[in-house]
């Protein structure tokens, strides 16, 4: 037994200890405890990958997108190891990777598809030497844990300056942060939006990237899709959106159940229905087919992959309970937020909302970024709004000041009151639960342990084997 | 009963709104809004020239590095005669964080050093150390003999330092205040207040948000109450976060 199996090996078992001990899932703790063991893990198990890895990060909708991918790619018959249950920091990817090495220097899979936070790019590219990395958007997110934007497209861009010649970048044409990355390297696929009827009027008020990244001159915006994604050039130095050779045209939205959109390469066309709902998403699929586009899959399965996906954890993901439909829309920051709130008012009717803001490390301490979010476009649609988690007063204030009656708002910190309150007072068949991160987290274990949907681990197959 | 009127400038609020300033702008307004106060909302932005008797409140938010350097160096160009100006006549100007370091004389990062008005006597220099980040409680005494509490969150890189001629707005009850030594939080002269609790400050202290107003219309016999359970629990939560 060479020294890295039996390194494997106690990881793996503190992993299956944490589990019976009742500890979750376990997702990054045997990966922590590998890493720990040995620092070069991540490197030597996924060098064990025939064809290589493929790396997400982003802002918002990372675990979404990298969901899509791997819709499309297992359609393919690629076998996948991949950090489905989106732990995205050094533990979780070498979990996944401890989860699927085998002896022999071998692992069961061809190619590593990891989503990655933000801030542990610079970490884990040097170890991965992905033979992809996607860059999808940044936007304004939990600065008491991330710091400024500018910082982390700083970080980024000098992640991807040391990147080895042969990886290729997908980058999101209409985030200027994130297009910029690409000026001076050599294998870089642009997608981007072409479609101006999705272009709101104004840009929104949390939007970031106003300025220029090679001259700080404000940039003009001839349409803003989404945050400050959009078509835009700089009228000081002449920076232009670079013209994505991927590209999403005359997209439609269906309310929070699905958008369609027709995905155009410089060659073919296709037409998707995606099964989940907003531009938001129909950005996720854009990235996810530009990402599996330059691995030669053909147009058509790249299609019909999005087409088959299932909502992400907690990403506009449908549970029945009780003869109700309940939608769980994970927000998190202003920018995922608004988009999530322009898709719910295309629902017709009134709303039945389950809000619940927490302030624990994961969610961000600070609950400032309510304020930013257009919660104004949601009010007038609002029946009842039941407030819950650890800062459920201040949510409760902030739909209380966008416009929302206060006799319909009702504050109750505790997931489960709040749960069967809201459950118990929907006057439609739809109830629409808006969690941040570990929020989310709490009402999936409320959800369980009432029956509705599996375990977390059993349904991400995170679990260690 | 004259007609009221809440005219309040906003200055910079596209650049310096770094973490949802803007709440603080949505609390003055409903609250006068419920009062039956008319409410004016002005902006100031680069290169504008600022009247110094446009308004009642003059608010200065909380920025990005690059948009904070944009803004110091306006200010001391465009503004800060006028907001002199505003200062020596009573009138209020609140400064949140970013826009609060911009009040004292100078902010020192490494080897620039951004000007700023000089309405407080301070500096802020950036220190290496980590971010002072978190929530944060402080005592505050903006009447004399009543001491109320203001919670929040602060998340800034500079430490300011107060200098002798200056009066802290209040003391750290939890969390690091100024610079996290002294013990002191915030800046006031007269009517001139600059805190480090950033972005929605007035919505976890909507008692605040309503002193500013009574303080701008002069109102002394003080406003109509209103239904406030939804801001108070909401300022608890912000105290109970403090660990006050």
């Amino acid at each position: 037994m060479s020294l890295l199996s039996a390194k494997i090996l106690a990881a793996r078992a503190v992993g299956g200890l944490a589990r019976r001990a009742g500890r979750g899932g376990g997702t990054s703790l045997p990966g922590k405890v590998l890493i720990r063991l040995e620092p070069e893990a991540i490197g030597e198990l996924s060098a064990r990958l025939p064809r290589g890895s493929l790396v997400i990060s982003a802002t918002n909708g990372k675990t979404t997108t990298a969901a899509m991918t791997a819709a499309v790619l297992e359609r393919s018959g690629i076998a996948l190891v991949h950090n489905r249950a989106g732990a995205n920091m050094a533990g979780g990817v070498a979990s996944t990777l401890l989860a699927a090495a085998r002896p022999g220097r071998t692992i069961d899979g061809e190619l590593g598809l990891f989503e990655v936070d933000e801030f542990w790019l610079d970490r884990l590219i040097p170890q991965l030497e992905p033979r992809a990395v996607l860059l999808a958007n940044l936007f304004r997110d939990q600065l008491d844990r991330y710091g400024e934007l500018e910082t982390i497209a700083d970080r980024w861009a000098a992640v991807v300056a040391r990147m080895s010649s042969s990886s290729r970048l997908v980058l999101n044409a209409d985030d200027p942060l994130i297009a910029d990355l690409g000026r001076r390297m050599p294998n870089v696929t642009y997608f981007g939006v072409e479609d101006g009827s999705v272009a709101v009027p104004e840009m929104q008020h949390a939007s970031d990237s106003k300025h220029c990244r090679r001259c700080g001159a404000a940039y003009a915006y001839d349409a803003v899709y989404l945050g400050h994604l959009g078509r835009y050039h700089c009228p000081s130095c002449g920076q232009t959106r670079p013209r994505p050779s991927i590209s999403a045209e005359a997209i439609r939205f269906d309310g929070t159940r699905g958008a369609a959109f027709r995905l155009c390469t410089r060659e073919a066309t296709a037409d998707v229905a995606l099964p989940l709902p907003g531009l938001y998403n129909v950005y996720n699929a854009l990235a996810a087919a530009a990402l599996c586009l330059q691995l030669q899959i053909p147009l058509e399965t790249v299609a019909a992959g999005l087409e088959a996906v299932a909502a992400a954890f907690g990403r506009a993901e449908t549970v029945a309970i009780d003869g109700l439909e309940l939608s769980i829309l994970l927000v998190k920051n202003p920018a995922g937020a608004n988009e999530i709130l322009r898709t719910l008012v295309l629902e017709p009717g009134e709303l039945d909302l389950l809000a619940i803001l927490n302030d624990r490390t994961a969610d961000g301490r600070d609950v400032s970024w309510i304020w930013d979010a257009d919660f104004e476009l949601l009010a007038p649609h609002v029946r009842r709004a039941t407030c819950a988690g650890t800062r459920a007063a201040e949510l409760a204030l902030r739909l209380k000041y966008a416009g929302v009656p206060v006799e319909r708002l009702e504050v109750i910190p505790p997931l489960a009151p709040a749960f069967d309150a809201a459950v118990g007072r929907t006057a439609s068949e739809r109830l629409f639960a808006l969690p941040t991160y570990t929020a989310l987290l709490e009402l999936h274990e409320e959800l369980a342990a009432r029956g509705h949907v599996p375990q977390f681990w059993e349904r991400t197959g995170a679990a260690p084997r | 009963m004259p007609e009221r009127l809440l005219r309040v400038c906003a200055l910079y609020p596209d650049l310096m709104n770094i973490y949802a300033d803007r709440g603080n702008l949505l609390l003055l307004e409903r609250r006068c809004h419920w009062r039956g106060i008319n409410f004016e909302l002005s902006a100031s932005g680069l290169g504008d020239e600022l009247d110094p008797d446009a308004a009642d409140l003059y608010y200065l938010g909380g920025g990005q590095d690059r948009d904070q350097r944009l803004c110091a160096l306006d200010l001391a160009e465009t503004k800060q005669a006028a907001l002199h100006a505003v200062a020596a006549r009573g009138g209020l100007i609140l400064a949140v964080c970013g826009g609060y370091q911009l009040l004292g004389h100078s902010y020192q990062l490494g080897d620039e050093e951004l000007p700023g008005i000089g309405l407080i006597d301070a500096v802020t220099v950036r220190s290496d150390g980590p971010r002072l980040i978190g929530n944060v409680a402080i005592e505050v005494e903006l009447d004399a003999g009543r001491r109320r509490v203001l919670a929040g969150f602060e998340n800034h890189g500079g430490r300011t330092h107060l200098g002798r001629s200056a009066q802290p707005l209040g003391r750290v009850l939890r969390g690091y205040g100024n610079n996290g030594r002294d013990g002191l939080e915030g800046a006031r002269a007269g009517n001139v207040i600059g805190t480090y609790l950033h972005g929605p400050l007035l919505p976890k202290n909507a008692w605040f948000a309503d002193w500013l107003l009574a303080t701008a219309l002069a109102a002394s016999e003080g406003l109509d109450p209103l239904a406030d359970a939804l801001e108070d629990a909401a300022h608890a939560d912000a105290r109970r976060a403090a660990g006050v």
